[in-house]
């Protein structure tokens, strides 16, 4: 238990302090860098909590397939040493007093709550079991959700494909009614 | 287990405060993968502490982790069409369609 407690601690405090690094930080490719810091994290988390699958899930698609694509889209659209002119002070305290009453707000609730948990004994987790709800049509069955993930997941893929590539014969319209 | 909340609502007012207070097309991205990233904590805590007989919660977070990817990559799309027609990705330079 102990040793639990002291891993819930590490990745806490990661995770806090590079989430909010990750937002206040100047430069743009840090930014990114203490992006991956707090996935990976929140992946630590999961491992702690027993649930293997989503922590790979979670190691694979955000921390190599999304920082990837937004380093990716960094490089191609902006220097690395970049630095952002700072948003007015006036913007800047405004949303921090907004987030800070949010999450004060919101740790009073959690906190005056009392969560009562089922006394029901703990399901293992395992590929079979996953493999097997995820594909099935009975009451516990997640088919239709499942459908409707891929073809969103086709939609987005060809979307992304469409908007990025070259647009040709805009480009041509617009230099032409540039030099009229 | 209020130690998980705790932890996801403090990530998620860092997302709102940096969707709030960024210029940059990317950190706002960035800010909406930390909102979503935090919500997905929520999920699985809950799962482990309240049901642990179900697997609603972490279903329900790989669609949640889907959905997040696909709109990365529509997002990223979109930001490098404008990169290429404005040659700029801040979000106050780029106006041609306000009216």
């Amino acid at each position: 238990m102990a040793s639990n407690q002291i891993m819930f601690i590490l990745f806490a405090a990661m995770i806090v302090v590079f989430s909010i690094l990750t937002v206040t930080s100047g430069k743009i490719l840090r930014a990114a860098v203490y992006l991956l810091f707090v996935l990976v994290s929140t992946s630590g988390l999961y491992f702690m909590l027993n649930y293997q699958f989503l922590a790979a899930v979670q190691l694979t698609l955000y921390a190599g397939g999304i920082v990837v694509l937004i380093i990716f889209s960094i490089l191609l659209t902006s220097h690395i040493s970049q630095n952002f002119e700072s948003s007015g002070w006036k913007k800047n305290i405004f949303s921090a007093l907004a987030a800070l009453i949010g999450a004060i707000l919101s740790i009073i609730t959690i906190l005056d709550y009392s969560f009562s948990a089922t006394t029901e004994a703990a399901q293992e987790v395992n590929m079979k079991l996953i493999g097997k709800s995820l594909l099935s049509v009975d009451h516990d069955g997640y088919v239709l959700p499942f459908e409707v993930i891929s073809v969103l997941l086709l939609a987005a893929m060809v979307a992304a494909i469409v908007v990025a590539k070259k647009g040709a014969p805009r480009k041509t319209e617009l230099s032409n009614l540039n030099q009229k | 287990m209020q130690y998980f909340l705790i932890l996801a609502t403090v990530m998620f007012f860092a997302g709102v405060y940096g969707f709030l207070t960024r210029r940059n097309l990317i950190t706002i991205l960035m800010s909406v993968e930390l909102i979503l990233n935090s919500v997905n904590i929520n999920f699985m805590a809950f799962n482990r502490y309240l049901y642990p007989h179900k697997l609603e919660g972490m279903f329900f977070s790989i669609f949640v982790i889907a959905v997040a990817a696909s709109e990365a990559a529509v997002a990223i799309a979109i930001i490098i069409n404008i990169y290429r027609r404005f040659t700029t990705i801040n979000v106050e330079d780029v106006d041609e369609m306000k009216f």
